[in-house]
């Protein structure tokens, strides 16, 4: 079949997404174009297509996630795989089973694809040095979140057309943050210019090294980008005193409708949820019609089922 | 490399193509024409202004994308990586009569792909496999309900459709 395809000879060849740093530019395009033929299942009669039919996915969640696990899970389903839903709590990890051994444990009984999230950063990495099974990362300590990364930059090209040019603030808790990293990585490889925003307590080591700039005043910045991405505060991960009061934090980085009055008119408004409303934003902004919120977790869908697809189809072909 | 079909011959073949069609399909029923990516697209999309000229009434064209409905996705030996595009079909493909255009219907795999992918889109009244080159080979029990040229090309030659919207010209050739 296809005897007379000819067009673009790029070739996908990772059956890994461990993060967004490693890709180039054109792996990255390559994604956001696949994810958009996946776009339509999901509003068709029949919501469900069948390249992944006979193939098992495990999503092995360390951390508690909702959406990430959801939307992975659903993805897959979308795919016509079957779902093996794996948890701390219910497993023998409680029972002090490492993390290879759960691995290798599970890949004895034929699974093809592992979506991992774990606490640890490199996780990922190491599970697929250890492992013949196709490995995604959804969430590795605070290194990386490549899939939030990658349906922040598809839900940003779809409203905007391009990032090439865009001037994009990251706002909050950058330290704690592995969607800032991803976002990070996605957004300066396509073309935009990434501005991280909070307070100097919640700012990573080293961010002189990363491709980004650094400013300490939402409203110095609030005017002149085309982007917001609030992030939650991340109370489970907080040590110490970062800020003095929430009171105070909201007041300084919260995106309050005052604050919105300055923006750009045709701002968007992003958050990888969960939203921790009156803090990071108020809620006429969260529901506001900047928000792109709903349309993040939608497109969200999309760009997982194009990643389980493209890694599958480089297993596929022995990579 | 011989050139097999030249532009007046495939309009000649879109013309009867259309002329048949609307010869063999009730007057009450509705078409539509929904071609398979990517000639199939600009050839359903010819089809739908002749039939619509001729009938006096609009019949919609769409674009089907197979890609993950092939049966080599998961084989070793499949051709290659498919990118996946969009599929565009801007309405209900409920009761009508579909009619699926292609270039070449050679090994028949294509079309049971694009026959899935429709099902999974709704209920046509009836789906009718329409051909712009019908080529020797078959490996599924499919046949087109309305072919143009007939070849028995070799199974080592390659049948390239050109058309003017995707290669700048029309021609059919073997290489």
């Amino acid at each position: 079949m296809a005897l007379i395809r000819k067009g673009k000879s790029f070739k996908w060849h990772r059956k890994h997404l461990l993060g967004l740093r490693e890709l180039s530019a054109e792996e990255i395009t390559y994604i956001l174009d696949t994810a958009k033929g996946f776009e339509q299942i999901s509003t068709r009669s029949v919501k469900k297509a069948p390249p992944l039919r006979g193939k098992v996915v495990v999503n092995l969640f360390f951390e508690d996630s909702t959406r990430t696990r959801t939307s992975f899970a659903l993805a897959a389903n979308r795919l016509s795989a079957d779902v093996i839903e794996f948890t701390k709590k219910a497993s023998a990890v409680s029972k002090g089973e490492t993390l290879l051994d759960t691995a290798r444990n599970l890949e004895a009984m034929g699974i093809d694809i592992v979506v991992i999230r774990h606490s640890a950063g490199g996780a990922p990495k190491l599970l697929s040095r250890n492992i013949n099974a196709c490995v995604i990362n959804a969430g590795d300590g605070f290194c990386e979140h490549p899939t939030q990364g990658l349906l922040d930059v598809y839900t940003i090209r779809k409203i905007k057309g391009t990032l090439e040019g865009l001037k994009i603030a990251i706002v909050g808790d950058i330290a704690h943050s592995r969607v800032a990293r991803s976002d990070m990585w996605a957004m300066t490889k396509l073309g935009a210019e990434v501005i991280f925003v909070g307070p100097p307590t919640l700012m990573p080591g080293r961010v002189s090294e990363l491709p980004v700039s650094v400013s300490y005043s939402l409203d110095e910045v609030i005017e002149k980008v085309d982007v917001i991405n609030m992030l939650r505060i991340q109370f489970e991960r907080l040590g110490g005193n970062p800020f003095p009061s929430i009171r105070e934090y909201s007041h300084y980085f919260g995106l309050t409708v005052d604050r919105m009055k300055k923006a750009k008119p045709d701002i968007m408004v992003m958050h990888p949820g969960p939203i921790n409303r009156g803090l990071e934003m108020e809620s006429e902004v969260a529901d506001g019609r900047n928000s792109v919120i709903l349309e993040q977790v939608t497109n969200g869908l999309a760009v997982r089922m194009a990643v389980l697809f493209l890694v599958n189809q480089a297993a596929a072909q022995g990579v | 490399m011989k050139v097999i079909l030249n532009s007046e011959q495939i309009e000649q073949i879109l013309e009867d193509l259309a002329g048949r069609i609307i010869s063999e399909t009730p007057g009450e029923l509705d078409i539509a024409a929904i071609g398979i990516r990517s000639r199939g697209e600009i050839l359903a999309q010819r089809l739908s202004a002749l039939l619509s000229q001729r009938l006096g009434k609009n019949v919609p064209y769409g674009t089907l994308d197979i890609t993950l409905y092939r049966d080599d996705l998961n084989s070793p030996q499949g051709t290659g990586q498919p990118q996946v595009r969009t599929t565009e079909i801007g309405f209900d493909i409920d009761d009508k009569i579909i009619i699926l255009v292609d270039d070449v219907l050679y090994t028949g795999r294509s079309a049971r792909a694009a026959m899935d992918a429709l099902i999974d889109l709704g209920r046509p009244k009836a789906i009718k496999l329409a051909v712009l080159v019908d080529r020797v080979g078959r490996e599924f029990p499919i046949q087109a309900d309305y072919a143009g040229y007939k070849t028995d090309a070799e199974p080592g030659k390659l049948v390239q459709v050109n058309l003017v919207e995707s290669d700048g010209k029309d021609e059919v050739v073997i290489e």
